[in-house]
């Protein structure tokens, strides 16, 4: 077990050290920070003194370094529009961002592993042809349109649900500000949730269908029905069980792409967290606050990826995590 | 009455381009006790025979025709609740490869915990009382341990005595083993071999064995059926089929076997392939490659000859059959 976090731990900082290379070698294509920094009356020497003094001037070795050993200490630099640490703006926005991307993973679970086992046992049947059909569609509509879509009919024909915001939200442990345990709170996430996740579920439902169809043929499956065991547990724990290894593998790393859709999701629900957020700093310039959104993203990435291991490391007994023989 | 009666069994693959007939007209018989070898060359359906006693045939397959009869109930024709609760309990079945066979991601006593709990009102302690001495009946070193152990932690040989034991759980009346040795190291092989035939013997459960390969078949079964192209073609004790094949085909299975070839000759192999099941010649299926066929075997299905205690399916035989009696009667 040790061992596995040790791996991981050391994949972990490479990837972050990518990350941070790239981040940091865009501060320099996004535009003049001095622009955004000072007026437009200082003159030239003036600016060349700043820029001398900020560093800009120095080789990119040296401010690479400067800026890896600031970052490790969670110094990311200040926000040049909020003027306060950027990493401390990004990390306010995370908990609104996290629950989001949660929703829609509840979401997508509680859907595609239901109508993916269905449709795969009974490939013939009007259910499975229909969610195939539809799962094709749903593939191709661009998620703005599903949310002015669910806008319209949940929020403004029906006026069941709100459509922007995260209503409600409560402080806990001092850091995290949740939706999740407030009715208001959780009655916001539910448009923005189904959103995000409906990028992703069409998908799902036709990878778990396809390989739930392929694990059915197996001569495993074929032995337990042999066995005359119930098509219950044939169905739900021997078939099952392999169909979720692969579907673990393809769920993680979709996990991690969906953070970067809530960028998208949060726009048009005006949801506070960090997509939305890095969008306003694209627009701004505002390169501490691109570059520190960029690395909390790469961490999510790592993070998840190590969850997925896991997970699947607990479900697959071939995975030996801890190393033992 | 026979233990296992099947009638006429058909059975049919609806594909794409049409139906295919992977059986004609099957019938024969399995008695309590007894061992029947079916051999045939890849493809004649062997495999599809053996899945559809228990009615198991993967789709598109399913029986079209014909009875499958045992204890009085018809396997073809019987509701899936009660076909469960035949399978795995009064039938049970070996398949070909145990890399394949056994769940890659349950424990080995999980397979067989839930194969006792699925046909008998017992504990979960009890059940695994009995799967550990079914293990230690198929002679698996230190089976206590395997109860936990997952199959990627088990060689080949070791998976397959499982599966065996798996089929043993329920002290069934018949045993179908689909090659059972076909996947194993040679050296594996003969053990494997012995230890079922023992196992069978012992308990005297009846055996239907699906090879390749004649020398088991002599060696366990005392019976033997002989397909090609989806009919059998020959069948009787395995002795006489084997000393005295009556079937042009049986007698080009026997001389193609090693034994049988002159030591730096090519082996004595039948010429041609089997016909794809869409294009099955009309008459004797194995008209094509038969070294004695008349304009007869062309036009008319041969049906069954006695000969001795055997039964062979072919026009000559037939004939030679007619002769010896005109002749004895002249
Ligand atoms: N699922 C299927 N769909 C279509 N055709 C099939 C299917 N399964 C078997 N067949 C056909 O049925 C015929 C008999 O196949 P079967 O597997 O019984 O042969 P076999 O005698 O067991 O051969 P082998 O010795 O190679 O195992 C073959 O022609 C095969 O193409
Ligand atoms: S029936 Fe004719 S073709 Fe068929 S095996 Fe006999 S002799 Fe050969
Ligand atoms: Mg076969």
């Amino acid at each position: 077990m040790i061992a596995f976090f040790v791996k991981r731990f050391f994949q972990a900082v490479v990837v972050m050290f990518v990350i941070s290379l790239i981040s940091f070698s865009i501060q320099d294509n996004l535009g003049d920070p001095l622009r955004e920094l000072v007026g437009q009356a200082v003159s030239e020497e003036e600016r060349q003194a700043l820029r001398e003094e900020m560093g800009l001037n120095d080789p990119f070795l040296v401010q690479y370094v400067r800026f890896a050993k600031k970052a490790v200490q969670g110094d990311l630099g200040n926000s040049y529009f909020f003027k306060k640490p950027a990493f401390e703006v990004i990390m306010k926005k995370l908990p609104a961002t996290l629950e989001l991307v949660f929703g829609a993973t509840i979401i997508i679970v509680l859907f595609s592993v239901p109508i993916g086992v269905y449709s795969a046992i009974n490939p013939q049947s009007w259910f499975s042809k229909t969610v195939m059909g539809l799962s094709i569609v749903g593939i191709s509509i661009p998620v703005f349109l599903t949310a002015i879509g669910l806008i319209y009919l949940f929020a403004i024909e029906l006026g069941w649900l709100p459509s922007y915001g995260r209503g409600d939200t409560t402080n806990v442990m001092g850091f995290w500000e949740t939706g999740l345990l407030s009715a208001d709170g959780l009655k916001h996430l539910i448009l923005p949730s189904f959103t995000l996740a409906s990028i992703m579920l069409p998908l799902f439902i036709r990878l778990i269908r396809a390989e739930m169809m392929e694990v059915l043929q197996s001569e495993y499956v074929k032995f337990a029905w042999a066995k005359g065991i119930s098509p219950r547990r044939i169905y739900f724990l021997h078939a099952l069980k392999n169909t979720m290894l692969p579907v673990i593998t393809v769920g993680g790393v979709q996990i991690g792409t969906m953070v970067a859709y809530t960028i998208l999701t949060e726009t048009v629900f005006q949801w506070p967290g960090m997509g939305f957020l890095f969008l306003e700093a694209v627009n701004r310039v505002d390169t501490p606050l691109i570059v520190a959104y960029l690395i909390v993203v790469g961490a999510i990435f790592v993070v998840t990826n190590t969850l997925v291991d896991l997970i699947y490391g607990l479900v697959n007994p071939t995975v030996n995590l801890a190393g033992k023989k | 009455m026979p233990l296992l009666e099947v009638n006429n069994l058909e059975v049919c693959f609806g594909l794409r381009s049409g139906a295919v007939k992977a059986l004609r007209n099957v019938s024969f018989t399995l008695e309590r006790g007894e061992r029947l070898g079916i051999v045939g060359e890849s493809g004649a359906g062997k495999s599809v025979l053996g899945f559809s006693i228990i009615n198991l045939l993967s789709r598109p397959g399913r029986i079209s025709s014909g009875n499958v009869h045992f204890e009085g109930y018809d396997l073809a024709h019987l509701a899936p609740e009660e076909l469960r609760s035949i399978r795995g309990n009064r039938i049970s079945m070996i398949f070909q490869d145990p890399m394949m066979t056994l769940n890659p991601v349950l424990t080995i006593g999980t397979q067989m915990v839930e194969c006792l709990l699925a046909h008998r009102k017992i504990s979960v302690v009890d059940a695994k009382r009995i799967a550990l001495k079914k293990l230690q009946q198929v002679q698996i070193p230190s089976p206590e341990k395997r109860l936990d152990q997952y199959p990627h932690e088990l060689s080949g040989g070791m998976r397959q005595r499982i599966v065996i034991a798996i089929g043993l759980l329920l002290d069934p009346d018949i045993i179908i083993a689909d090659e059972p040795t076909t996947a194993l190291d040679v050296t594996i092989q003969a053990e494997i071999m012995d230890l079922m035939l023992n196992l069978c013997e012992q308990n005297n459960v009846a055996l239907i064995l699906i090879t390749h390969d004649l020398g088991v078949v002599s060696q366990v079964t005392q019976r033997m059926l002989v397909m090609y192209a989806g009919r059998i073609i020959e069948q009787g004790p395995t002795k006489e089929v084997i000393n005295d094949a009556q079937h042009p085909y049986t007698q080009g299975l026997m001389n193609a076997l090693p034994q049988m070839a002159i030591p730096g000759q090519k082996l004595n192999q039948i010429k041609g392939t089997m016909p794809p099941l869409q294009r099955i010649p009309k008459g004797c299926s194995f008209n094509p490659r038969c070294e004695y066929v008349m304009d007869i075997c062309e036009q008319k299905l041969p049906s069954f000859t006695e000969s001795g205690n055997c039964q062979v399916a072919c026009h000559m035989v037939a004939e030679s059959k007619q002769d010896e009696l005109l002749g004895n009667e002249v």
